[in-house]
């Protein structure tokens, strides 16, 4: 498919800028739909079935027209790990995030205004790890390690070894909103007897809000999305995030159920999709695409 | 905190200093003052007034800490226990006994592990080098210059297919090249429906991934081409070049280094991918057990940590090759 996407586009390109005047303008508009409707086609074919399936009362594995229902929705939840999935999948999205960014707020605000010898340094060594040193590459030492510490099969482990990833990416990002941020608020917190921590809380804080809701949101995605580490540190089913309840539904034997998977699939998408809105409408998503993962 | 940020205070100047003459005016002045170095300057002066060096190191040490724990700890650890015999059950669970290069050679002679080599690098270069990159610049380059619904559309398919859940999209695949009922049978005619994911593992996983990655290309590309000057083309234009003249002589050398950030951090991301587990879990027969799923297979499902761990530090080094390769193209790009 993507062979005939890319012959598409390659009758597109020339035609764009062919130059004889009159006919270049209309080869190229039609080139161009015709590119768009192949491309549109191979990106929009698979993510149908996410948008009829869940309302189709009898749900095959192809796409087609619904007969309406929003049965599948209420039928669901008879499943116990429809309920518990979500609730693991808040706690460890929304546990991550609160660690990633405390620490990484904290951390930032330091970076940013004390001259640390090798700051600079320090970062960068910081961000290579955390590109390097993967989820997959590092999945034995992992899960040795959260084996060792007896915190295998908690989530605190999932958190922990998630926020670990996450931070170097954070700490970059807020070290350059808290660098934007002139100093003169905190100096008349501090002669108004401000401790640093408060002036963090109630100077600093107030002031990098974008900076931390974008964290925030790009934390809760990663960890949203998230499989192999919960996959790899959790046992029991019933501590599994929807990431990994979502495999299990699709690969347990048996007739695959598919008015359970496509209902939960589609409610398990929506709060990426949203936060995705989001974040594109209050600081346009380049943000968000350059330091997704 | 609050006390000892008071005596340290002093010290800091002396070292915002260094950073530039500027550093010795008052801060209040910088502060109004928008030229960076004053502004530097300004910050490392307040810092001493609002932190300290010991309250800076309190602040900075739960990061560090968790990030050394959980992040360096286990890239080092992995190198030890690439040389021990260590196993998830049994005696060697208890007691690993330090085996010296056995598991590296052991991988050498491992078919498995040369197949998943091969397999590995194949993928890479299917899906990110010609795949994510390629389509995500086509995008790019055909998207450019057009407004309205269409290519608003095209951008969120191609943003949504990025954003959704790993697990999510790895069952619209399945349900896509289903062989029964699967929706890409049902627009081929004839009735023989082909069992994509049996019979083209490789290649599916290829598409797949190419589908569920452009997005990241198609936005660096997009606003690589946007800063570009029009004036370039223009010029080029006059001049009478072709498209393609104006693709090869112009364009992309002037976004040579958005390329290669692309081509770099795209190879990275799709090497440590995971994600071709959740659609046919290695098989059939291995063809597209990729290097992470291997190490899936040997570490965790059959419980032989150290030869595991062996492999992940060679992982480890190849990642630690490209990340620095990468690096080097920041540099002389700045």
């Amino acid at each position: 498919m993507t062979a005939t996407a890319r012959t598409g586009a390659r009758a597109a390109t020339p035609a764009t800028a062919a130059r004889p005047p009159v006919v270049g303008p209309l080869l190229a508009r039609v080139g161009f739909y015709v590119f768009a409707l192949v491309v549109g086609a191979f990106f929009a074919l698979p993510v149908l079935w996410l948008l009829t399936a869940p309302f189709d009362a009898d749900p095959t594995l192809s796409v087609a027209v619904p007969s309406l229902t929003l049965s599948n929705f209420a039928a669901m939840f008879s499943n116990p790990y429809v309920g518990s999935s979500l609730r693991n999948s808040i706690l460890l999205s929304l546990g991550t995030m609160l660690l990633v960014v405390t620490a990484a707020a904290l951390c930032a605000y330091a970076l940013s205004r004390v001259r640390i010898p090798g700051r600079d340094l320090l970062l960068y060594i910081l961000l290579l790890f955390s590109s390097v040193v993967s989820g997959t590459a590092a999945m034995v030492p992992l899960f040795q390690l959260i084996n060792q510490f007896g915190l295998i099969n908690t989530h605190t482990g999932v958190m922990l070894v998630l926020a670990g990833g996450l931070l170097p990416a954070g700490i970059f990002i807020l070290k350059d909103f808290m660098d934007s941020i002139p100093p003169s608020y905190e100096e008349f917190a501090r002669v108004a007897g401000a401790s640093p921590l408060q002036t963090l809380r109630d100077v600093v804080v107030p002031v990098a809000r974008p900076g931390l809701a974008v964290v925030a949101v790009w934390t809760i995605v990663n960890v949203w999305g998230d499989f192999l580490i919960p996959f790899i540190l959790l046992r029991s089913p019933d501590k599994a995030p929807a990431a990994v309840v979502m495999f299990n539904f699709y690969t347990e034997g048996g007739q695959a159920n598919l008015r359970l998977i496509s209902a939960y699939s589609f409610l398990y998408s929506i709060p990426v999709v949203v936060m995705y809105l989001f974040v594109n409408r209050r600081y346009g998503f380049r943000f968000y695409g350059g330091i997704k993962r | 905190m609050s006390a000892g940020a008071g005596p340290k205070a002093p010290q800091t100047p002396a070292g915002g200093g260094a950073g530039g003459g500027a550093g010795a005016a008052p801060a209040s002045q910088d502060a109004s003052d928008d030229a960076p170095a004053a502004a530097a300057g300004g910050q490392e002066t307040a810092g001493a007034v609002v932190l300290g060096r010991g309250g800076a190191s309190a602040f900075v040490a739960p990061a560090l800490g968790l990030v050394g724990v959980f992040l360096i700890f286990p890239a080092l650890w992995t190198l030890y226990l690439g040389l021990t015999n260590a196993r998830l059950t049994g005696l060697a669970a208890a007691e690993p006994q330090f085996v010296g290069l056995s598991n590296f050679v052991r991988a050498l002679t491992d078919p498995l592990f040369r197949n998943s080599l091969k397999v590995t690098a194949i993928f890479v270069v299917g899906s990110a080098v010609v795949g994510q990159t390629g389509l995500g610049f086509l995008l790019a380059w055909s998207l450019r210059g057009w407004r309205g619904p269409v290519r608003s559309a095209i951008e969120v398919l191609v943003i949504l297919a990025w954003i959704i859940p790993g697990s999510v999209v790895a069952f619209l695949w399945i349900a896509l090249l289903d062989g029964r009922s699967g929706t890409l049978n049902t627009l081929i005619p004839g009735d023989g429906g082909i069992e994509w994911l049996l019979r083209y593992p490789m290649a599916s996983i290829i598409v797949f991934n190419t589908w569920r990655g452009a997005a990241f290309s198609m936005l660096l590309f997009g606003a690589a081409l946007a800063s570009l000057p029009p004036s370039h083309l223009e010029t080029a234009r006059l001049a009478g070049a072709s498209a393609w003249q104006q693709l090869r002589d112009v364009i992309l050398p002037s976004i040579r280094g958005h390329i290669l950030t692309a081509l770099l951090l795209i190879s990275l991301w799709t090497f440590n991918l995971f994600t071709p587990y959740l659609l046919t879990r290695g098989g059939p027969n291995f063809q597209t057990e990729v290097l992470p799923i291997y190490i899936y297979r040997v570490a965790i499902s059959s419980g032989q940590l150290g030869y595991g761990a062996a492999i992940s530090a060679i992982m480890l080094a190849i990642n630690l090759v490209v990340a620095l390769v990468y690096l080097n193209v920041l540099k002389d790009k700045t």
